[in-house]
This record gives C-alpha cells, structure tokens and sequence, in this order.
C-alpha cells in the first residue's frame, strides 16, 4: 500500500514543481489521441451515415465488421501497421516510422471502428422520415448531412469519448510504432510501462494518476458539453 | 444560431490537428526547452538543459539496442551528448537483442549497439553489419532466494551452479525472450551439458529484466540478471547475489553498423558518427562513471581500448 501512497505523494510533487518533460508527456498524449479520434470522427461519420442511410445488400454484414472492429486487438494493429511502416515495408519511403504521425496512424485504426460503430447505431436510430422530411423542406445533400448529425450529437459525442478513451489508453501500438523516444514520441501510457520497467513504482503510479485525471477532465468537458444541449 | 458556435472549436481543433500532422511528419521537432534525456521526474537530475537548435534533414540515426543499456538510464546520457556534439538525433528503439539484430538484418535500423557476440558476428557474415566494435562489458550475475535450496552459492564455478540448479530442480526463470541475456543463460545450460526446457521448474518469461525480476522476486526463483539491471532493482527485489564473478559470466556490448550498402535507406554518416561517439574518449569517460556515484560502483566498464581477444571473446 505504502506503494500507491509514495505514488499519490509523487504526483502531486510532480505537478506541484511543474516539471516540464511530464507535461510534455502530457501535451502530446492529449494530441496525439485527439487528432487519432478527430479523424476518426470524420471517417466514422464518412463510412457511419453511408451504412445507415443506405439499403444495400451485406449491410448487416457491413454493421457486424465495424462492430467486430471495435474488438480489433490494439496490439495486433501496431504490428500490422509497423510492418507497414518500417523502412523494409511497403510505405518505409515515407519515413513515418517513430514519429507522432505514426502513432496518430495507428491509434485512427484502433479508433475509427469504435466511432464508426457508435455514429452508425446512432444514425441508424433516427427517425426514419427525418431525412425525407430534411429533402422535402429544401436541404442540400450538405445540409441534410449537417442537420441529421446535429439531430444525433449526443450519442455522436459519446462516440467521441468512446473513441478518444480507446485512443489515449492504448500501449501496444504506440509502444511499437512510437518506439516511446524521450522528447519525441513518448506518450503517458509508454512513459508508465517504461517507469515500471526500470522498477520505478512511485513515478509510474504518480504518471498513472495524472493520465487518470487528465482522461476524466477531458470527458468532464464534453459530457458538460452534451449535458448543456440537452437541456437547451 | 447557437449550432453555429460549435464551427468555432471545431475549427480550431481542425487547425490544431494540422499542425500535430504536419509538426511531426518531420519527426525531428524537439521541444528545444526540455531536458532531451528523460521524461521522468526523479532521473532530471542528469537532464541537459541546453536547447538544441532543430535540425531538418537527414539528422536521425535509428539505433537498435538492447533494454538492459536503455533502462539503466546510460543510453539517454550518450544520446544527449553526441546531440549536443553532433546534431544528430538518436533514436533509440529499446527491444530484445533477437529483435535488434532482426531491425539491422531488414535495415529498419542505422546502427545497433548489442550484446550477444556469437549472434552479431552472424551478421557480419552475411554482410548485414559492418564494423563491428568493442564498446563496454560487464558481468552477468545468478540471483536467487536467500534460502538458496540448489545449494548454488557453494557451488566452485558458474557452471557448477547451473547444473546444481537443474539437478535440484529448483525454479529458475528465463527471459524466454531471444535477447543477450537470455542467449547466455543458454550457452551456461549447453555449457553444463543439461538442457532445461520444457521442465516444470524451468519458467519462461517472455519479457525485459525488469519484468522477468520481478516474476523470480515473487516466485522465490533463480535467475541469470546483468549486473547494471540488478544494481538498479536491487530496491524491488529481496534476491540475493548467489553466484558471480566468473569469466563465463562476462557481458559485452558490441556496436555495429548496418550495411548502407545493402539498404538504401540507411543513414551511413550518421550510423558511423554514433559508432565513433561510442568508442570516443568522452563517451568511454561516460560509460566508465555511470552510476558509480548513485551505486558506488561501475554499471559498464568502457572497452574501446582493447580487443576482443583481451576480453576472452570472439
């Protein structure tokens, strides 16, 4: 127990000193999965609404492989996507290996599904006559678009934070695409399993704990966000 | 018009994301204000607080290493120095010995510095390294229970004790991983002429020093650890040192660079930079007083003065 202690004492420490390579951590974990979920968001309501709104043969088929999506082993992404990656593998001129942009790659595979699957359901949930009614009032393809997304922005935030949760608390990949590089690509869940393999218990809790805040204040923000809708 | 304020975040968050993509498609930006060779509070101590002015183009030396030398701390140390002294950007790609010869083997990396002498020169064979050179050694150590049940600690070589523990059968965890260790420890069972895979008391790991440590700590356990990674542990672990200071003990850390000329991608200037930063006067001066004030003795001993013959190896 006295381990979790010296770990709760050390975060404070650290966020009291303001130690500045923590909080570059931080920073780029912060971006890193909000760009993955932000293009995410875009893909899922790219592929989302195209599943939901049309008829066509398989689309039960196409809703069962986003929704198998989801269970894609995030592990099993970062291998396939390193050896997509390595200059020995088929995109290696592009030399994204160990970079952010690779992590950001991997971690929109690992989230796109989840969003994708969460935007379709919620789509899919709509009134039916919503969009012919959208239509016969007038609206563009664009606006209808627009409008029926502003219709489902609730479960479409929770989509985001299901996507953006999947996104920061992922190791394997960015472990293996990142290469966890100090002042480059190393995020807080890299930065924790490298602490605990140098036996340093007391900075890996401390850096868990505040990973742990930093995830609720940034939920905090958008249920506060979807809340607010739903009473206006 | 209130749907319209949502365009303003949402904008902005468009912008931001830009600008993470285009940032770091570079991948050299590095925040000039932090200290470059940590990211943990208790190691800044040994940060370099300079800024470093950003260089593009070809600066990034990909190295492939083993996660003994990353997680003592000491390759943060040598890659903040040869960034001051060079500009070139290392990045070190801590995995398994196996695995780091692999990255050199498909050229996914510029230089390796490794320590599994029979498996480098492999790759000096087949024309997937060059140059091999002698870095730093130091020595491997038996760990285990106090209780020592196999008798190991009285046993009059490292050899010896190997083979007391497979006779008893005591329980001995194995990195099971491929890496430096765990190619040793092999050599050591060959050595003492038994072979204890597949034994019930024979645990395979799969996992970094660290890790693996902790498995032996808790299951009471032998294990075969390098001497830097035990220094560091010794705070987590009530193991003790049942067996060292033999010459099959000896760890040796060898850099190679891979064959630009048979990987096209490879940054031959700057592999070749990192491998002479490594036998250099200065980095040898690191080697040697790393860790001596914080464990009161060597973690490596530099070796770029001698030869592989004078250490008694291939």
């Amino acid at each position: 127990m006295d381990l979790i202690w010296d770990g709760i004492k050390e975060a404070f420490r650290i966020i009291g000193s303001g130690d500045y390579s923590v909080w570059e951590i931080a920073v780029r974990s912060i971006l890193v999965s909000g760009s993955a979920t932000m293009i995410s968001l875009f893909l899922g309501i790219l592929v989302g609404s195209a599943i939901a709104f049309n008829q066509f043969p398989g689309r039960n088929l196409a809703f069962s492989l986003v929704n198998t999506g989801m269970g894609l082993p995030p592990v099993v992404v970062g291998l396939i996507v390193a050896i997509m990656l390595w200059r020995s593998g088929p995109l290696g001129e592009f030399r994204l290996i160990y970079t952010p942009s690779a992590m950001v790659v991997a971690q929109t595979v690992i989230a796109a599904p989840i969003v994708t699957g969460f935007t379709a359901a919620a789509l899919r949930n709509l009134h039916p006559k919503l969009r012919s009614q959208l239509y016969g009032l007038g609206a563009s393809r664009l606006q209808m678009l627009w409008l029926v997304l502003w219709e489902a922005k609730l479960p479409l935030l929770a989509a985001v934070m299901a996507g953006f949760g999947g996104a920061i608390s992922e190791i394997g990949a960015s472990q293996m695409v990142g290469g966890n590089l100090a002042g480059d690509t190393r995020v807080m869940t890299t930065a924790i399993v490298l602490e605990v393999s140098r036996g340093e218990f007391a900075p890996a809790i401390a850096l868990s704990i505040i990973l742990l805040v930093l995830i609720f204040i940034v939920n905090l923000i958008l249920t506060t966000v979807q809340q607010q809708e739903r009473q206006s | 018009m209130k749907r319209w304020i949502w365009m303003g975040p949402l904008a902005l968050l468009a912008i931001l994301m830009a600008l993470v993509m285009a940032a770091c498609g570079e991948g050299e930006e590095a925040p000039t204000q932090t200290p470059q060779v940590t990211a943990t509070p208790t190691q800044s101590s040994q940060a370099s607080a300079s800024p470093t002015p950003v260089v593009r183009g070809p600066k990034d030396v990909i190295l492939a290493t083993t996660t003994s030398v990353q997680d003592t701390g000491l390759l943060d140390v040598l890659a903040s120095e040869f960034k001051k002294d060079t500009g070139y950007n290392v990045k070190a790609i801590a995995v398994g010995t196996g695995q780091a010869l692999a990255m050199g083997e498909r050229g996914d990396a510029d230089v390796m510095l490794v320590h599994a002498p029979s498996s480098e020169k492999v790759l000096i064979e087949n024309g997937a390294a060059i140059d091999r050179r002698l870095v730093a050694h130091n020595y491997f150590l038996l760990l285990g229970p106090a209780a020592d049940p196999a008798g190991a600690k009285t046993a009059n070589s490292a050899i010896a004790a190997m083979k007391a523990i497979y006779d008893k059968g005591a329980t001995f965890i194995s990195r099971g991983d491929d890496s430096g260790t765990h190619k040793k420890e092999l050599s050591l069972w060959k050595e003492a002429g038994v072979d204890p895979k597949g034994k019930a008391w024979y645990e395979e790991a799969g996992q970094g020093m660290a890790a693996t440590l902790q498995i032996a700590n808790q299951e009471d356990a032998y294990i075969l650890c390098d001497k830097a990674s035990y220094l560091s542990q010794k705070k987590n672990i009530e193991l003790i040192v049942i067996f060292e200071a033999d010459p099959a003990f000896l760890n040796v850390y060898s850099v190679m660079l891979v064959n630009p000329e048979k990987f096209d991608m490879v940054n031959a200037e700057g592999a070749k930079a990192f491998a002479d930063f490594l036998v250099s006067e200065k980095a040898q001066q690191i080697i040697g007083e790393f860790g001596v004030d914080k464990y009161g003795e060597q973690l490596f001993i530099p070796d770029a003065d001698k030869t592989y013959e004078d250490l008694g190896v291939e």
